[in-house]
């Protein structure tokens, strides 16, 4: 019997990750993969897997799965309600059900399993990516997702003693973007400061709430290319900074990146969340 | 070529033209500093990321103003044709704008040589510029929220295919029966930056 992990429920969203498409940009096709590429690792080496292995990607928990065959599943990322041991290898037996609740904080949930989630590759990867609508469906009930063969050795650990997300205010050290001069040193104080996640945020990016930036320059930007970590500041002027799925090019002036370590925390916020973006 | 920052693992460097947007893009393709991982151009800029674990921004910026531009695209690129029904909504307007009638519009896009700039917008996007296309044609004032897949369009100084149904505000002059993005075919994209694009106009 092939082992598979069955979806029973996805949750308000369940995506399948792994480290992505790099190398693609320039055909128009962006990185994608784990929001959280450091939650994503662990929970990998926790069951003995490469690394960039694929995984499910759970937003705001409520995911049930079963279990086809005996697995070896551990989670990382924002720790879920109910009984499952969180960031600690466990067995999950066949027809056995696993049942996350509601992060207690944090947004993004990995599960990892053992031999890794062995779905179709689309341009050499299993991540979802939901602003280009590339990759494997966003999981549904009824979907089978058959794991892999077992590659690695196990790593000899029972649980990982890593921090959990935050839920108060998470602070966020930004560098100038290469628009920065788009904006006056008012505006740039304004950056860095407090802002509030809004509700509107997605793989793609991480809306800010505050009052609006204005920008001094104004005309239009020829579009250029940006990364996971820009501060975009659409005409409301209110920043985005992009995660994942962020476009490949944009015609918006980025005033600021995010360093590239911080933006896994990012990734972590929840919506009403205080973000401080600070210089070092 | 002005270096401008991008975080912790990119720089963008900002030039003049398209013209050397393309010298230092094809450059960087031939002969890529360690640690790239990707290069992104633009209509004046080029993105180039790297994997931080292997090389600094630093050395970056350094392979970056050493690097000399290569020219001569057109003389070397792949080929694509690009068969054409030019029957498209917009095809009068278009033509009108730049003071033609459809018939001379078609004679030029098809007679001209046109290349990939770059591509954006969407997976497989490619926005074709050809070096004597004489003028520049503005975008519907209203976006189609639908464009089938495959119709060519203009915009600005751009020729471009839809790869697949999207919204879109660009003028809609003909349709082509080739899958420019198609994930089963390896390229699954053949509007790469660099290929030269030659339309052939296909009666309907």
């Amino acid at each position: 019997m092939t082992r598979a992990l069955e979806v029973v429920s996805p949750g308000p969203l369940t995506t399948v990750q792994d480290a992505g498409r790099p190398g693609l940009a320039a055909l128009g096709i962006g990185r994608s993969g784990a929001c959280d590429r450091r939650a994503h690792a662990l929970a990998n080496r926790l069951v003995g897997n490469p690394p960039g292995a694929a995984v499910l990607e759970v937003t705001f928990g409520a995911l049930e799965v079963r279990a086809r065959g005996d697995l070896l599943v551990a989670t990382a990322g924002a720790r879920c309600a109910g009984p499952w041991p969180h960031a600690a290898p466990s067995r999950l037996r066949d027809g056995e059900l696993l049942r996350l609740g509601p992060p207690v904080t944090g947004v993004r949930t990995y599960v990892a399993v053992r031999g890794g989630l062995d779905v179709e590759p689309v341009l050499g990867s299993r991540s979802t990516d939901v602003l280009a609508a590339l990759g494997p469906p966003v999981a549904a009930a009824g979907d089978v997702l058959p794991v892999g063969p077992v590659t690695g050795p196990l790593p000899g650990v029972d649980v990982a003693p890593v921090a959990e997300p935050p839920d108060g205010d998470v602070a966020l050290t930004v560098l100038p973007g290469p628009r920065r001069d788009w904006f006056d040193d008012a505006a740039w104080a304004q950056l860095t400061s407090r802002w509030t996640v809004s509700s509107t945020s997605n793989r793609v990016g991480l809306r800010l709430d505050g009052p609006p930036l204005t920008r001094t320059t104004q005309g239009e930007l020829a579009s250029e290319g940006m990364v996971r970590g820009a501060v975009q500041v659409p005409p409301s002027g209110l920043p985005v900074l992009l995660l994942a799925d962020s476009p490949v090019t944009g015609g918006y002036p980025v005033i600021a990146y995010v360093v590239d370590g911080d933006v896994d925390r990012a990734a972590q916020l929840r919506p009403g969340q205080g973000v401080r973006l600070g210089t070092t | 070529m002005r270096l401008l920052p991008s975080g912790t693992t990119a720089l963008l460097a900002e030039l003049d033209d398209l013209g050397q947007v393309q010298g230092l893009y094809d450059a960087l393709c031939e002969d890529p500093p360690a640690g790239v991982v990707d290069v992104v151009p633009a209509a004046r800029t080029v993105l180039v990321v790297v994997d931080p674990g292997v090389t600094s921004l630093g050395a970056l910026a350094q392979a970056l103003r050493s690097t000399a531009p290569r020219s001569g695209r057109l003389e070397h690129g792949e080929l694509v044709e690009v068969p054409v029904v030019y029957d498209g909504e917009d095809l009068a307007d278009a033509a009108g704008l730049l003071g033609w009638d459809a018939a001379e519009l078609v004679r030029r896009h098809t007679s001209a040589q046109w290349s990939v700039a770059f591509c954006g917008f969407a997976p497989g996007f490619g926005y074709l510029a050809c070096p004597d296309w004489p003028a520049e044609v503005p975008r519907r004032s209203s976006p189609r929220t639908k464009v089938p897949p495959g119709s060519v369009a203009l915009a600005g100084a751009f020729s471009g295919v839809y790869p697949r149904e999207s919204p879109g505000g660009w003028q809609l002059v003909g349709r082509t029966p080739l899958a420019v993005f198609d994930l089963s075919r390896e390229p699954a994209a053949l509007l790469r930056p660099g290929v030269r694009v030659r339309f052939v106009e296909q009666r309907r």
